[in-house]
């Protein structure tokens, strides 16, 4: 017999096999509206009071966030007692781009293309970002029993209600000429051979809209936009952060000081317009969760941002995928893309009861997980994790031998790599830190409500999804307000004069954060989490 | 105690947790990654790394973050290779039998050692698809270059100097633009949306109360 897992794990998966025919007759039951928000209050971390912190100083102030983050907003500015010089100016450019994955890439392409002369400065290499790592697909309605109403009412309503008008609309009425940008760029959309798109449900979804480049969407988005910016000629300053934005004399952003994270020497870069494309929090590990998230992830935007004043918007909003791997060790918090429920995977508890419908929202989802494991249907995982299982064997039964190496190659090339064959054996997940919700407010032109010449792009943003995001809406949302974004901050750069520089907005923050009363021994932005271990 | 195995680092000798992978085990013995590690998850090609296992003498490449340790191993990281990318517009080039021999000529001097499909750390076959790339049939190539993560593995290894990642991706643009098939579904929409056809309802829908939008999302049809 074929025994990859523990003991206690085969003992587990007798019962998935054994009900597996069962449960392939007949598809789970959705929950009702009251369900759900039952579900959701009593089990998803969103609601745990004690993991909150409030807000002490800023736009934000007397507002929740996650206590990491808090503790972030609340820390030092790396640059407090530095001497940096802003007459010395390293980088003079009109758009200057904070991050090198899909939203950073997408906008300087297009400020390319409107003529100005744009910079990205990203912490790793362009494309070490989230962007890479999508797996599922991105959303577009673009099928004839689709539009675009259809798909603003799943993103609302997926959303909790939550999501700024004016932001869905821009995602949905322009994700069509976003996939048809991609297109046409190179990007290999899986198609029939009559060109029409494969697309599939995710959750949430009422059409099926997703479409995918196999289960490497994001990697093919990445490469391809980042082939283009090179092969554009665009400036790419990679092992460079940004640890503060600068302004000028007239209280408009300018710029930003730069941090070579190799040699640890600060840098200027002086630019009229600058967009805020950095990602993702998942290295921060709110409430201890492992994470999907990319090496650099640690909310660097949001921080630096909200110290030059701009606002946030449903920071304490976060999303965790429900299916992360917890078995084997090795990769704790991979994502599990949502397209193996969308091919046919059930979620199963350990004693075989397929105890939700596979494709409700993420939220909801990750609440049955943690549910689950909390009133004792999941499994012991070594170490103390529990996990349920996630069915993989179905997607043959359902598609046919070769659907999972077909559809799914990453995600069986990454258990393969551990003894582990998700054709013959289900696989064991728990919820990741995947993606947050919330972020820097901006309006419907990518600017920022109060701060001059900021934009902000991608992940970074906080309202275009409301509380929670549908698989796929991001990949769209990287794409539509990175495109937007380069071409808002292209044509504002050629209007803006610049003052004098200054970070006098530094000084002011670490007043407020002093006459509060808040010191946390720590400096943000974080840049990098701290898994070196030191013994002593 | 936990089950520890023996790895060196650049040489030198630490003692780690047995279950970890290359990469954590670098961090629990001490090392702050900046270069070499870049999504953790095997996707992005930062961590390419080589190494031999004492007493064997074959040396083998592996993406860090994707490897567990095993005792007696000596360890490299690659975190750059210098791999070298044409520029184009890819608006100006098609997929002509030529245009592999004007951007990657080196790959017309490939000897056929298949050490680069040895080297991937996707366990591609790389050679096979350098072999479509200079018979100029991209879509095979873009098919089977298609998990590539441009880790650099293969390159480091490969005789020609051929920089394979670059190649590939080549090929799949070039499909992806030129050689897939149109979406007419995809084309007639972005019409539909410029011609202002969609407009109307997009406000109509923005201007409902939350309570009547609750009523149509909950109450809303699936597509089965
Ligand atoms: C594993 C995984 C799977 C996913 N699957 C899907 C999916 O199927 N569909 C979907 O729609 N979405 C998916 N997502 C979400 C989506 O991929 C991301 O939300 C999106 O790609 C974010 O793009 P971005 O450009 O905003 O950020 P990123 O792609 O993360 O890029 C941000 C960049 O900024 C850099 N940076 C950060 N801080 C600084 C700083 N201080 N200075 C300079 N540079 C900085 C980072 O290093 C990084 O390169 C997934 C996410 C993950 C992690
Ligand atoms: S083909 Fe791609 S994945 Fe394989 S070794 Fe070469 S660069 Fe790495
Ligand atoms: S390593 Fe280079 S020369 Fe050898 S088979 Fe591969 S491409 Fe050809
Ligand atoms: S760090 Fe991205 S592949 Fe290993």
């Amino acid at each position: 017999m074929y025994t990859p897992y523990p003991e206690n794990m085969m003992e587990s998966i007798k019962k998935v096999e054994a009900s597996r025919q069962a449960r392939m007759a007949t598809e789970p039951r959705r929950l009702t509206a009251d369900e759900k928000d039952n579900l959701l209050k009593e089990f998803h971390p969103d609601y745990k009071p004690e993991a909150f912190a409030e807000i002490k100083v800023g736009p934000n102030k007397g507002e929740k966030a996650p206590l990491e983050l808090a503790n972030m907003l609340h820390s030092t500015s790396r640059i407090c007692g530095e001497n940096i010089d802003l007459t010395k100016v390293d980088y003079d450019v009109d758009v200057l781009v904070i991050g090198g994955g899909g939203a950073g890439s997408s906008c300087a392409i297009e400020a390319h293309e409107a003529g100005a002369n744009v910079m990205i400065v990203t912490k790793l290499r362009i494309g070490d970002a989230n962007t890479m790592m999508a797996e599922g697909g991105i959303q577009a309605a673009d099928k004839e029993n689709d539009s675009p109403v259809q798909h603003y009412l799943d993103c609302f309503g997926g959303g909790h209600f939550a999501a700024k008008p004016e932001l869905v609309k821009k995602l949905v009425m322009e994700a069509p000429d976003a996939i048809k940008w991609l297109n046409e760029l190179g990007v290999e959309f899986d198609k029939e051979e009559d060109g029409t798109m494969i697309t599939t449900h995710g959750g949430g979804t009422s059409r099926k809209r997703m479409h995918a480049a196999k289960d490497y969407s994001g990697a093919e988005i990445m490469r391809t936009l980042r082939d283009e910016v090179i092969n554009r000629g665009i400036p790419v300053v990679e092992f460079t952060s940004a640890v503060e934005l600068i302004k000028d004399d007239k209280g408009q952003v300018a710029g930003a000081v730069l941090l070579n994270m190799e040699t640890g020497d600060y840098m200027v870069a002086r630019a009229k317009t600058v967009v805020i494309a950095t990602g993702g929090a998942g290295r921060m590990h709110y409430q201890g969760f492992p994470t999907s998230n990319h090496y650099g992830a640690t909310a660097d935007g949001l921080v630096l941002g909200y110290r030059a004043g701009a606002k946030l918007l449903y920071q304490d909003s976060i999303q965790y995928h429900p299916t992360g791997a917890i078995y084997p060790s090795q990769i704790l918090g991979a994502l599990v893309t949502e397209k193996v429920r969308s091919v046919g995977a059930q979620l199963v508890n350990g004693e075989g009861e397929a105890y939700i419908h596979p494709l409700e929202t993420r939220d909801v989802n990750a609440s049955g997980v943690i549910r689950e494991c909390a009133e004792g249907r999941g499994v012991d995982v070594p170490g103390g994790a529990k996990g349920v299982w996630l069915d993989t064997p179905m997607i043959e039964i359902l598609g046919g031998e070769g659907t999972i190496e077909k559809r799914i190659p990453a995600m069986f090339r990454m258990y393969m790599n551990y003894g582990i064959d998700m054709r013959k054996v289900p696989i064991l997940i728990y919820p990741t830190l995947h993606y947050q919700n919330g972020g820097l407010e901006i309006g419907g032109d990518g600017f920022t409500k109060n701060i001059e010449n900021l934009l902000v792009a991608g992940e970074a943003v906080g309202g275009i999804h409301g509380r929670n995001r549908l698989m796929g809406n991001s990949l769209l949302d990287i794409i539509v307000f990175g495109r937007n974004a380069g071409k808002a901050a292209a044509k504002k750069s050629q209007e803006v004069t610049l003052g004098e520089l200054t970070l006098s907005h530094i000084e002011d923050y670490a007043k407020e954060l002093k006459a509060a009363g808040v010191e946390t021994n720590e400096v943000s932005p974080l840049l990098l989490p701290k898994y070196a271990r030191h013994e002593r | 105690m936990e089950n520890m195995v023996n790895v060196f680092f650049y040489g030198k000798k630490y003692s780690v947790p047995a279950d970890l992978t290359i990469m954590t085990a670098m961090e629990y013995a001490g090392y702050t990654l900046k270069r070499g590690c870049g999504c953790r998850h095997g996707f992005c090609g930062a961590c390419a790394t080589i190494y031999r296992i004492k007493g064997d003498n074959e040396l083998k490449t592996c993406l860090a973050c994707q490897t567990q340790v095993q005792e007696g191993m000596y360890v490299a990281s690659i975190p750059f290779f210098p791999t070298d990318k044409r520029t184009y517009n890819i608006n100006e080039i098609k997929p002509t039998n030529q245009i592999m021999m004007e951007l990657y000529p080196e790959i017309y001097s490939c000897i056929g050692c298949n050490a680069c499909t040895n080297a991937c750390t996707q366990g591609l076959n790389v050679m096979q698809y350098i072999a479509y790339a200079q018979r100029a049939d991209f879509e095979k190539c873009a098919e089977e270059s298609f998990d590539c993560v441009g880790c650099g593995c293969c390159s480091t290894r490969c005789p020609a100097g051929i920089s394979h990642p670059m190649v590939g991706l080549l090929a799949r643009r070039l499909t992806g633009k030129y050689i897939a098939p149109e979406t007419e579904h995809l084309k007639n929409r972005v019409e539909e949306i410029n011609r202002g056809e969609y407009d109307e309802l997009i406000e109509q829908i923005m201007q409902k109360p939350i309570t009547e939008m609750q009523e149509l999302y909950n109450t809303r049809e699936i597509e089965k």
